[in-house]
């Protein structure tokens, strides 16, 4: 992993340094030596824009950073290419300016522009690009610069500090198929009890008895939310049991494309049902894509219609009090499940039942009790004792042994 | 074949999306530019069905019930408005638009009007999830207690005593169970994720 400070830090920590210097007025300026053995390569794992240069430090004591800079670039066709050799100064721009001690940097660039012309900090892909380096000292003494490196960035077709994400979904999806063939098998996969998820039918009937309509809530997020697609698969119960039982579920949505996904959803289930005829379109729609006037329409919409239940499944912001603090005033019954952590205390205070995180993603498997849908949930059940397994074992290895190799194995890297 | 398409489409264009996080290349990333753009298009041509969802919704009811008709008719307005107001940009010179004056002077404080309701619902919420009907409802009251106290001006040395156990309940209880929640629904959204590629969750088209 690159442990290079991010420049606008490490120029940030050198000002800081330079700052708190001792005055040289009137002092001779101490000679320093410039960093050794610099070398720049190509960075791996990027796109072709990076290239990591690396020094030996200086030999001086006390020194207080250094300065990394490169030749300009310039975009083919705009003059006759740059030679390092006889490249004034004023084309050497200085990229970093990284503290003492460190002694790595890596320079990544995909900008071709800058402002209305070419940046000349962009690095190429498959051209050289050239550095050099130099070491800064208090009362901004400065060595000379090292000899000029150079560099060709290119892209790589593999992350290979991802491996063990790849390792994890591969061991994932074998679970997923041994679980879901053991089910189908005949095994019996045991799924704990799920209260929001077993009272969907109670709080259906509670509606109908009532004579009120049912609101269903799919979240304030995007189709691209998992916790979305989650939202779908109660819905699509949902319709079916207000199929039944004949009566009306309303549901306001954020997103035309939620509300497309939503009514296919709803009409489906009434399908299923056999009562395609009570399927009304219009009682799917769309209210806003902003946050709060979507929260007073539903607001609204509560109070008015006095929905006897109402289901909140998704993903929820800051609307998730407000909406359910004003369903709870209308005395319907709640039923809510997100995945956003910070919301679900509210949920928790404000309604009858929560889903909890993954609560929500195991609906189907719940709801349906298909061998295809409980299989991967047993292999995330799985995967989390193995990761409880890894977590105990680096505790004890960092415990006992004093080393991390455990957590750098396991590290997720960008 | 009407359910066989989409959800070849959805192999195809999931395990690309899988493949491209492996694979730091440009072309990878041009690929992953690429369904994104794809994605704000879709948004924005689906924008006309919401609004004429919304404009039939609101014209229906206006008509249907009576004495919900003035909202309706303030929702129509607005709507009209904002449109007429966003065509003609060059109304106001200055600093601002008509769209953005609208914007600024009518719709922000509304929103923070809405917002500000929070602060009520939230003691509200809390009345009713502090009543210590059980042994865990009790336990819970007296967490809050503790943190709550936290807030106020106390005395030394209660100040650091407080402060010492809201920290280690933060840190310690409250964070176990967020990072346990965070871990569940990261393996839960990876598991629905690899579901829906391989056609084993297809509830999201309807029906199971």
């Amino acid at each position: 992993m690159d442990k290079s400070p991010r420049p606008c830090r490490a120029v940030l920590l050198a000002s800081i340094a330079l700052l708190f210097a001792p005055p040289v007025l009137g002092q001779p300026v101490p000679e320093i030596a410039p960093p050794a053995a610099v070398v720049a390569r190509d960075n791996p794992n990027d796109a072709g824009h990076g290239v990591r240069i690396e020094w030996q430090p200086s030999p001086t004591p006390g020194i207080l950073a250094y300065e990394v800079y490169r030749l300009s670039w310039r975009p083919e066709g705009a003059g006759p290419p740059l030679s390092p050799a006889d490249a004034p100064d004023s084309l050497w721009i200085p990229v970093a300016t990284v503290p003492a001690g460190s002694t790595s940097y890596v320079h990544e660039d995909d900008e071709r522009t800058l402002g209305d012309g070419p940046n000349p900090e962009f690095v190429p892909r498959g051209s050289p690009v050239h550095y050099r380096v130099r070491t800064l000292g208090a009362g901004g003494a400065q060595s000379e610069f090292s000899p000029v490196v150079q560099a060709v960035a290119k892209g790589d077709w593999f992350h290979w500090m991802r491996v063990n994400v790849l390792v994890v979904f591969l061991a994932l999806t074998a679970a997923m198929v041994f679980f879901i063939r053991r089910s189908s098998g005949g095994h019996r996969l045991f799924i704990r009890p799920i209260p929001g998820l077993a009272h969907i039918d109670e709080a259906v009937g509670r509606a109908t008895e009532m004579g009120r309509p049912i609101l269903f809530i799919p979240g304030t997020g995007t189709a691209g939310d998992i916790a979305s697609l989650a939202a779908f698969t109660i819905l699509s119960r949902v319709a079916r049991r207000t199929a039944e039982y004949q009566t009306p579920v309303l549901v306001p949505v954020n997103d035309p494309v939620m509300m497309v996904m939503a009514q296919g959803t709803v009409k489906e289930g009434y399908l299923e049902a056999g009562r395609p005829d009570l399927y009304r379109p219009e009682d799917v729609f769309y209210i806003s894509a902003m946050q709060f006037p979507y929260v007073a329409a539903v607001n609204g919409l509560m109070l008015r219609r006095q929905t006897a239940t109402n289901f909140y499944m998704g993903v929820f912001h800051a609307e998730s009090l407000l909406l359910a603090e004003a369903g709870a005033a209308t005395g319907a019954i709640q039923i809510s499940g997100t995945d956003q952590v910070a919301q679900i205390p509210f949920f928790v205070a404000a309604t009858d039942y929560t889903l909890i995180g993954e609560e929500l993603y195991a609906a189907s498997a719940y709801l349906s009790q298909d061998p295809k849908q409980v299989g991967p949930l047993k292999a995330q059940d799985l995967m989390k004792a193995a990761i409880i397994a890894i977590a105990v074992l680096g505790l004890l290895e960092l415990t006992f042994l004093g080393s991390d190799h455990l957590r750098g194995l396991i590290k997720a890297y960008d | 074949m009407k359910r066989r398409i989409p959800l070849i489409l959805v192999f195809v264009t999931g395990m690309a999306m899988v493949a491209q996080f492996f694979v730091p290349h440009e072309y990878s990333d041009y690929l992953f530019q690429y369904a994104n753009d794809f994605v704000i298009v879709i948004g924005i041509l689906a924008l006309p069905v919401g609004i004429y969802s919304l404009m039939v919704a609101t014209v229906r009811k206006a008509r249907s019930e009576p004495r919900e008709r003035i909202y309706s008719l303030a929702t129509i307005a607005g709507f009209l408005v904002m449109v007429a107001a966003g065509l003609k940009r060059e109304w106001f010179h200055g600093d601002t638009t008509l769209s953005a004056m609208l914007f600024d002077n009518i719709l922000v404080p509304a929103q923070a009007t809405l917002f500000s309701l929070l602060a009520f619902y939230l003691a509200s919420a809390a009345y009713r999830a502090f009543r210590a009907r059980t042994l865990l409802a009790a336990l819970l009251l007296l967490t809050a207690f503790i943190v709550m106290l936290r807030m106020i001006p106390l005395p030394e040395p209660l100040a650091s005593w407080n402060a010492t156990v809201v920290r280690w309940i933060l840190e310690v209880p409250n964070m176990a169970a967020k990072r346990a929640i965070i871990i569940g629904v990261g393996l839960g959204a990876v598991t629905y994720s690899t579901k829906i590629l391989l056609g084993i969750e297809r509830s999201y088209m309807g029906g199971d």
